[in-house]
């Protein structure tokens, strides 16, 4: 990749859409099933990773020169479990319930395949700014895709979103949307909708040009 | 003699020479027609609420399916009767006073997920009825599980809760009559209770030679001998064989559900394994599972083996040579 030209805003976006984490590069899909049962533990597992993601994506770039790359996974899982220490300590410390619900998914984001996919993939190519634009438009994209996951989950499976009843009392909840099953359920269906739209969008740009 | 040379030409093909006056409809249909004795059995015993449950999730299915088929634009295959078997087939294992709304999800389900997802009929891996079936025991258990008395349209009564045989066999170890069982006038599934009913239909398919023997009679054999052990160790704790194969929804499982063409095995080997696994673990989620009910689960659990079964025990074609580590039978090198 041409490191002048980039285009800082282009390498924001495609964390929104083209590379949006679970649903496109079907990463992280680990805490995007264990956690989405409500809107409240997605998005404080969305901020965690983005938080690990922004400066493991900076100290890696900014080390990028200065790691051998025999030795770089090893390196990274270091820079990464630090960072994600740093996270759990402060959510235990600060927000208790949240860490208590979230339980061990917070530890696990050592082993997120987003961050070390960034790490390989981006940071260790690129320098410092890109590389934070780059945490930025993926962590925020995760965050969406953890938000749009979880209000589904908690308004089929409880009727309501972040604590606030949505649907009204005839709604009988489905209990299936906050097992495990829901969350597959709700994955597929949203990985085909994204697909559907983009084939739809391609097909489109054919179309013009 | 040139006359008839002219009008019909000599058609040379490949085998088979002989072909059968059998299509998709035209099995689906006899289906639909052996499953008539369950349903009036479901109305004489539940009223007319269960004919409308099964009527809504008839509808339900053909809509889904149609309105699939148009959005991916596929051909229509509403007219061949599947999904009117599998949304007779969810309506018959739901409780009598289960919501409509319920009905219509399930059965959305059923052929959204179960059946068009995987490609259509042919291609499901699970029985698409019972796949809604157990989206319905997850989304509502507690609908799912109240049950009521049969009140026939003799003796209108309204919904007077109970607890199904096998409920009360395994929680207060009470058994219900056989005869109540074989008739039917007992609490349940609107189509499950009547065991004479389902046997009518059964007996009718596997006269017509659409349902393989070994299914049913394996899988409610199973059921019966290995419940039987138990009941022997202890009568008075377990069940006895015929309670095993009457109660619940043994029955219409064994031939309905387990002989499903698309999701049961090929070959026979593997048929006799998928029954009698299929039977022992329903009457393993009986004895000791969480619920008094195991039929659904065991033939699901059991569906998603029907891939690997089918592989290992295909049977040898004529020609093939000999396996591995065999004599080959003729000059082998």
């Amino acid at each position: 990749m041409a490191e002048n030209n980039v285009s800082l805003w282009g390498e924001f976006k495609k964390g929104l859409w083209q590379d949006i984490p679970p649903f496109r590069l079907v990463l992280g899909t680990c805490p995007t099933l264990a956690v989405t049962n409500s809107v409240k533990n997605g998005v404080a597992m969305g901020l965690a990773t983005l938080f690990v993601l922004f400066f493991s994506n900076i100290i890696i770039s900014a080390v990028r020169k200065y790691i051998s790359s025999q030795v770089r996974i090893a390196a990274y899982v270091v820079i990464i479990a630090l960072l994600v220490t740093v996270a759990d300590l402060f959510l235990a410390a600060v927000f208790p319930a949240i860490s208590k619900a979230l339980g061990p998914y917070v530890p696990l984001i050592v082993v997120n395949c987003i961050i070390l996919g960034r790490a390989e993939g981006y940071a260790q190519k690129n320098p410092v700014v890109p590389s934070m634009i780059d945490a930025l438009g993926i962590g925020t994209g995760y965050i969406i895709s953890l938000a749009v996951m979880s209000s589904i989950r908690e308004a089929l499976g409880f009727g309501s979103i972040l604590g606030f009843k949505v649907l009204g009392d005839w709604f009988e909840p489905w209990i299936v949307m906050i097992l495990p099953a829901g969350a597959f359920i709700v994955f597929g269906s949203l990985i085909a909708a994204i697909n559907y739209i983009s084939q739809r969008k391609s097909a489109a740009q054919k179309a013009l040009g | 003699m040139s006359e008839t040379l002219n009008q019909e030409k000599l058609l040379v093909s490949s085998s088979p020479h002989f072909l059968k006056d059998e299509s998709i409809p035209k099995i689906m249909h006899t289906v639909i027609l052996a499953l008539i004795p369950a349903v009036a059995a479901s109305v004489y015993f539940f009223g007319l609420r269960a004919l409308l449950l099964i009527l809504v999730c008839v509808g339900v299915s053909l809509l889904t399916e149609y309105a699939f088929q148009k959005i991916r634009n596929k051909p229509v295959t509403i007219y061949d009767g599947s999904a009117i078997i599998t949304g007779m087939l969810l309506g018959l294992t739901l409780p009598p006073d289960f919501t409509l709304f319920g009905a219509i999800l399930g059965s959305f389900f059923a052929i959204c997920v179960g059946k068009q997802l995987y490609g259509g009929l042919g291609f499901n891996i699970f029985n698409p009825a019972l796949l809604g079936r157990a989206f319905l025991m997850a989304t509502y258990p507690v609908f799912m599980t109240t049950w009521a008395e049969p009140r026939t349209i003799a003796k209108a009564v309204d919904a007077v809760t109970a607890a199904t045989p096998l409920a009360l066999a395994k929680f207060e170890g009470k058994f219900a009559p056989l005869t109540d069982l074989f008739i039917g006038n007992v609490a349940g599934s609107i189509g499950e209770t009547s065991v004479i009913a389902i046997l009518i239909g059964g007996l009718y398919l596997r006269y017509k030679g659409y349902i393989n023997w070994k299914l049913p009679l394996g899988y409610l054999g199973a059921m019966a001998v290995f419940g039987g052990i138990f009941w022997l160790i202890n009568p008075v704790k377990y069940p006895n064989p015929l309670f095993h194969i009457f109660a619940g929804g043994a029955m219409l499982a064994a031939w309905f559900m387990v002989t499903d063409m698309v999701t049961s095995p090929v070959t026979p080997l593997g048929q006799w394994i998928f029954a009698l696994a299929g039977g022992v673990l329903a009457v393993v989620i009986r004895l000791w599972g969480g619920l008094p009910e195991g039929v659904m689960y065991s033939i699901l659990f059991m569906n998603a083996f029907v891939p690997l079964i089918n592989k290992h025990t295909r049977p040898r074609v004529f020609g093939e040579g000999a396996k591995e580590g065999e004599i080959a039978p003729l000059g082998g090198s």
